[in-house]
């Protein structure tokens, strides 16, 4: 089977209150891509939209987007599975080009969060759980991931502090990401003495809300070849489900369906969790960063608590996560946070991170999950 | 009325099981259970996804379950600001079925411990809504 590389990567700058609509807003993460591929619109054979909708009025957004970035005749559509939306846009891209119906892939992922209030926002998020019977006892993204804290703590002893000290590493590192939306260090005391949200999460538990916008350009192995001087290889794609119903599951501890994706992306890269030499998780919550170094096998289960107490988890340690800030301090708009996290990986395999760069870094992985774990992608990215 | 009466605020107006909401009225939590396999399901479903067959009973949740996990809200969604706080749990049978639900008032947020025995109560909601609650046995 032929290889499939990434040749561009961009986004938006993460930001609070977006000065400007959907498309001005995607044009700029697909702008940055494209310049960063060399490329133009007529270059790129397919375009798959990823967004969570509800969060804007556009219906069936792909078309408006096509039109936009000038890439009409090629088809393109949407694809949803609201926070993991764009990695499950990069396995369909991958997926279309192993199959040769296309060579040049764009996967694009937005989110304008603030057209709506806070509290509606809340109140849609919460409707990305079983509406018919979770929702109507008021139940909101935040108490969901409180109640895996709960169980955590329950069973491994984790504590308030071994949570805050994951939102006090991503503030160190969105202090030096430009695009960032929270650019402000956060002290242990800081974030232990935040309100509570819903317990045991606090105020800084939880991932900034932001607007943004995410591209990434998929090639064949030939085209990547042909294009790029550093392409970035998809080495392994898992991905997998579990009950969106908090009844169906079997733990609270942990998340099966990122358990399931990162034993398939492991296997298909050929590489295990001691392989990977930076990482980016999914933490819309410190308590879903907490289960991710358990759920892809960086730490024992109940272990990933020395990771972060023996600071194995910023860069110069074991296994550097979320070194551009994460979803916690970079800002988590829920369409383009997949392709964000991507892009971060690309550019550390690329050596071109920045004040953020892991050295020497060959193996990347995007652990990306959608909703309350119910729909897990990792992705394991290599470079030659 | 069909399941537009269920909790504070329902986001779905008929099911095939709607008859929960009654069983509710009438002081009974149940679920249903596959008459073909025997898979057990809370909430309840019309359709087993073991077997796919339709063609279910309903059996009351009774018993004591053990609180697995749970949270306190200190902040609402739209339409629920009026209750806070509040805190949500998930409740686990003896024989594994699991139930989502709030934890009734009268436990105090100190006398609440993982593993504690819990029972799901059927309650009256202000506007006609109804729901359950755990309390203690
Ligand atoms: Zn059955």
């Amino acid at each position: 089977m032929q290889k499939v590389g990434i040749i561009g990567v961009g986004q938006s700058a993460f930001v609070r209150g977006y000065e400007g609509s959907i498309r001005e807003l995607v044009f700029e993460g697909f702008a940055e891509a494209m310049r960063d591929a060399q490329l133009k619109p007529q270059d790129i054979q397919a375009s798959i939209i990823c967004s969570a909708p509800e969060y804007d009025k556009q219906r069936t957004p792909a078309g408006l987007m096509a039109e936009y970035l000038g890439l009409n005749p090629q088809p393109t559509f949407y694809i949803e599975s609201v926070c993991s939306s764009s990695s499950m846009g990069l396995r369909v891209a991958y997926s279309m080009i192993q199959a040769g119906l296309h060579e040049v892939v764009a996967v694009i992922g937005f989110q304008k969060m603030s057209e709506i209030s806070s509290a509606e926002s809340q109140e849609r998020m919460g409707r990305g759980a079983d509406i018919m019977w979770e929702s109507p006892f008021g139940t909101m993204m935040p108490a969901y991931y409180a109640m895996h804290a709960r169980a955590h703590m329950n069973t491994y002893g984790t504590t308030e502090e071994d949570l805050a000290l994951i939102r006090v590493k991503a503030a160190s590192y969105g202090q030096i990401n430009e695009k960032a939306v929270y650019r402000k260090g956060v002290t242990l005391e800081k974030a232990l003495s935040s309100d509570p949200v819903s317990t045991p999460l606090k105020v800084f538990d939880c991932c900034a809300n932001a607007d943004g916008s995410s591209c990434i350009i998929v090639a064949s192995e030939k085209m990547a070849k042909k294009l790029s001087p550093k392409p970035v290889w998809i080495l392994g794609l898992g991905a997998a489900s579990a009950p969106i119903n908090m009844a169906g599951r079997t733990t609270f501890t942990g998340l099966t369906c990122a358990r399931e994706a990162a034993k398939q992306a492991y296997e298909m890269a050929g590489v295990g969790p001691q392989d990977i030499d930076v990482a980016e998780v999914h933490d819309c919550f410190t308590i879903a960063e907490m289960m991710a170094y358990e759920d892809l096998g960086f730490a024992e289960p109940g272990k990933g608590k020395e990771l972060i107490r023996n600071k194995e988890t910023y860069i110069g340690g074991k296994i550097p996560v979320n070194v551009d800030g994460g979803l916690l301090s970079k800002g988590h708009p829920i369409g383009a946070t997949g392709g964000s996290q991507l892009r971060t990986i690309t550019l550390q395999l690329r050596g071109e991170a920045g004040p953020m760069q892991v050295d020497g870094a060959k193996i990347g992985l995007v652990h990306n999950i959608g909703g309350v774990g119910i729909y897990g992608n990792v992705t394991i990215l290599g470079r030659d | 009325m069909g399941f537009d009466r269920f909790g504070t605020v329902s986001f779905v107006s008929q099911s095939k099981v709607d008859k929960f909401v009654d069983f509710l009225d009438e002081g009974k939590v149940m679920g249903t259970k596959c008459k073909s396999c025997g898979a057990k399901y809370f909430p309840p479903r019309n359709d087993c996804a073991q077997c796919l067959s339709s063609d279910v009973e309903w059996f009351e949740l009774t018993g004591t379950g053990k609180l697995a996990t749970y949270s306190k809200l200190m902040y609402a969604p739209s339409g629920f600001e009026k209750d806070l706080p509040y805190r949500i749990c998930v409740v686990e049978y003896p024989d594994g079925v699991k139930a989502f639900g709030r934890i009734s008032a009268a436990i105090s947020d100190d006398d609440l411990a993982i593993g504690m025995d819990l029972v799901a109560v059927p309650i009256k909601l202000s506007g006609n809504q109804v729901a359950y609650e755990f309390r203690r046995p």
